[in-house]
């Protein structure tokens, strides 16, 4: 059979799927649109967090990044920071908030900085990460539609949308929910399944955890010591070594990651979905489990396609392939743009190495490594079918997460608790349904025209989580001496400073001409790069909070009493004795 | 539901804060330590095929979160029988 028309049938069949749990899981209250309810079991919801996590950069970007973006080591930032995140969540922030248990992050802020102010600047927060965030995913979902089914990019985007729409509007966390089990199941076998044929085929050990540190199939050479051997001897620095950019930028890039995933809005409000304060800590421990199973395995997909790479290109030392007899899974490949290679030397060969005047092959992109693997490997045409409905999955699953966030950001934070306190369930329910509708349509509009910035995004809702939400969760749990002014205050100005550092690196909004301060060079502060400069905002913003704070008196005796209520996990704290 | 004496609540919020920062320095440890500031001298140890450093920022580091998470699940279910505040 056409590996296209197989790739429709295997699409096809999980779309349905999505449908038909989207009809069973309808949502008949604002407790199961916000919550699903707040009864999903930790395990269920672990599974949905993870699916909810992992993006279409998690799925098919990662292991490229690693593995040849950031050359090996230095890629380490990504996995240690998009895990460690979990355990921070798991400890400092999701049994708190579920013990608090309402619908959204911006109603927390709100309530511990007694402030409609504060609940609204935590609303704006909410909209500019989970938008950047959201435009990115309706880019994979049409790239994704357009490589493996070769529709135009439109018509995937305007497929992707007609189904978030479905279930989202009307199952809302609900229906969300229980569809992203589906999803994580569909993803995480297509990322698994090629890397461990790979594996196999590579090392002879199936489990590529393990075989990324096991000797070549036949061979007593260590894989990761022949990586690095060959990427010397082209050029290249060493794999196992090599870092990004400096010690303190890796250190502050890690940083960043984790504390921007500990304040991202749409994966916080999936602990709200759990019974119990101990289900919310369980559940944070099961979507790392979950999520583990893709990120152990990415750092073994990056380094041993990349092997395969280098080894197709240069099958034996000198000897690089004729440029006629190169794979066919190179030429298709190059058709998409993510492969071009220009022979410079006019030797008919294809010579790979990391000086630009001589390297030939001139465009290879991340996403080749996840995309590429199966035919690799040449591995049939279902398993490719697969890994095209596992990039849709992944990016689905997220773009419904964060479309979520933001409508009830919307219809609760703003209508219901801001601005028209008196409408009904039923009416705030409908609200919440036409939120949603418009942030699918925004986020498509977004997506099919996506300004200057979508390369950057990211990056960058990381960032603007890390400098804004989560500073001020962390001191409503751990401090009930910060006031409405320094929270306020804090979120302003620590989003405010990485704004500042990204769009003067990037153009204001990514517009490269709107560059300002040019003359302050590089990554000037101590050598961060833009991308790892969250975790400064977010000192900043602490500083500044807790600055403030000192000069602003107290918070009010009745967030005192909320702030030693959600400590516990039930029961209730007595009141002093009246003097 | 039981009622904590603020003094109660102080001495369970204080086990909790213990126990995070044990479980956090460990966090720190695997991490930013072992993975990032010590690397180069843990390279110098080779477990099969892997440098040690280069094991724990791609993969150590991952297993000793969910081993830190699970961990303190268990050790606050202890904790909340303890002073009465489990949810049944």
């Amino acid at each position: 059979m056409e590996l296209a028309t197989i790739t429709y049938i295997v699409v096809g069949l999980t779309f349905a799927v999505y449908m038909a749990i989207a009809i069973a899981a309808r949502a008949g209250s604002t407790q199961e649109f916000y919550v699903a309810g707040g009864g999903i079991h930790p395990v269920a919801n672990g599974m949905a967090t993870a699916a909810d996590w992992m993006s279409a950069a998690s799925f098919i970007s990662m292991a490229g990044l690693i593995g040849i973006s950031y050359n090996g080591y230095g890629g380490s930032v990504f996995l240690m920071g998009w895990t460690g995140g979990y355990v921070i969540l798991a400890m400092l922030v999701a049994p708190y908030l579920r013990k608090y248990g309402k619908f959204t992050v911006p109603e927390f802020i709100g309530d511990r900085y007694y402030s409609d102010t504060a609940r609204v600047v935590a609303v704006i927060c909410l909209i500019l990460c989970s938008v950047t965030y959201v435009i990115g995913q309706m880019k994979g979902i049409g790239v994704a539609f357009s490589r493996f089914l070769e529709t135009d990019y439109e018509t995937g985007l305007y497929t992707g949308m007609i189904i978030v729409f479905f279930y989202a509007v009307l199952g809302g966390m609900k229906g969300i929910t229980y569809t992203q089990i589906a999803q994580y199941v569909v993803l995480i076998l297509a990322y698994t399944v090629p890397a461990i044929f790979i594996s196999f085929q590579l090392t002879g050990n199936p489990i590529p955890q393990l075989g990324l540190g096991s000797t070549l199939a036949g061979s007593d050479t260590f894989l990761l010591d022949k990586l690095d051997r060959v990427l010397l001897e082209t050029g290249f620095k060493e794999y196992t070594t090599s870092v990004r950019l400096s010690t303190l930028n890796m250190f502050a890039y890690t940083a960043s990651l984790m504390i921007g995933t500990a304040g991202l809005p749409h994966v916080i409000i999936r602990f709200f979905t759990v019974p119990k304060v101990r289900d919310a800590r369980k559940s944070a421990g099961y979507a790392l489990v979950f999520i583990a199973i893709l990120y152990t395995t990415a750092p073994a997909v990056a380094a041993m396609a990349r092997l395969n790479i280098m080894q197709t290109i240069e099958p034996s030392p000198g000897q690089h392939v004729l440029i006629e007899e190169r794979p066919q899974w190179f030429k298709n490949w190059e058709q998409t743009g993510l492969l071009a290679i220009q022979d410079k030397n006019a030797d008919g060969r294809l010579q790979y190495v990391a000086d630009p005047q001589r390297n030939e092959l001139i465009k290879l992109d991340n996403d080749i490594l996840v995309l590429a693997n199966p035919e690799i490997a040449q591995l049939p045409n279902w398993i490719i079918a697969l890994v095209a409905a596992g990039g849709l999955a992944a990016a689905l699953s997220t773009a419904a997460g964060l479309l979520l966030a933001i409508s009830s950001a919307i219809s609760h934070d703003l209508l219901k608790s801001t601005f028209y306190p008196s409408i009904s369930e039923k009416m705030e329910l409908n609200a919440s349904r036409c939120a949603m509708g418009l942030a699918v349509l925004g986020a498509g509009y977004l997506g099919l025209n996506p300004p200057g910035f979508a390369a950057g995004t990211v990056a960058l809702a990381f960032g603007l989580a890390a400098a804004s939400i989560f500073p001020a969760l962390m001191m409503g749990i751990f401090s009930s001496r910060v006031t409405r002014e320094g929270a306020i205050s804090g979120m302003v100005v620590g989003l405010g400073v990485t704004l500042f550092y990204v769009f003067q690196h990037k153009g204001v909004m990514f517009v490269a001409e709107w560059q300002f301060l040019p003359g302050l060079g590089k990554n000037w502060f101590f050598g961060i790069e833009p991308n790892a400069f969250g975790c400064i905002g977010a000192a900043v913003n602490f500083i500044v909070a807790l600055g403030v704070s000192r000069v602003t008196g107290e918070p009010p005796e009745h967030v005192r009493r909320l702030v030693q209520e959600i400590r516990i996990p039930a029961g209730s704290v007595a009141a002093p004795a009246q003097h | 539901m039981s009622e904590l004496s603020e003094a109660q609540a102080k001495e369970y919020w204080k086990r909790n804060r213990n126990l995070m920062i044990r479980l956090m320095i460990i966090w720190f440890v695997v991490s930013f330590g072992c993975g990032i500031l010590w690397v180069d001298t843990l390279n110098l140890i080779q477990v099969g095929g892997y440098k040690l450093g280069f094991w724990f920022a791609q993969q150590g580091a991952i297993f000793v979160f969910i081993g830190l998470i699970f961990y303190y699940v268990v050790a606050m279910a202890r904790l909340d029988r303890e002073f009465g505040v489990e949810e049944d």
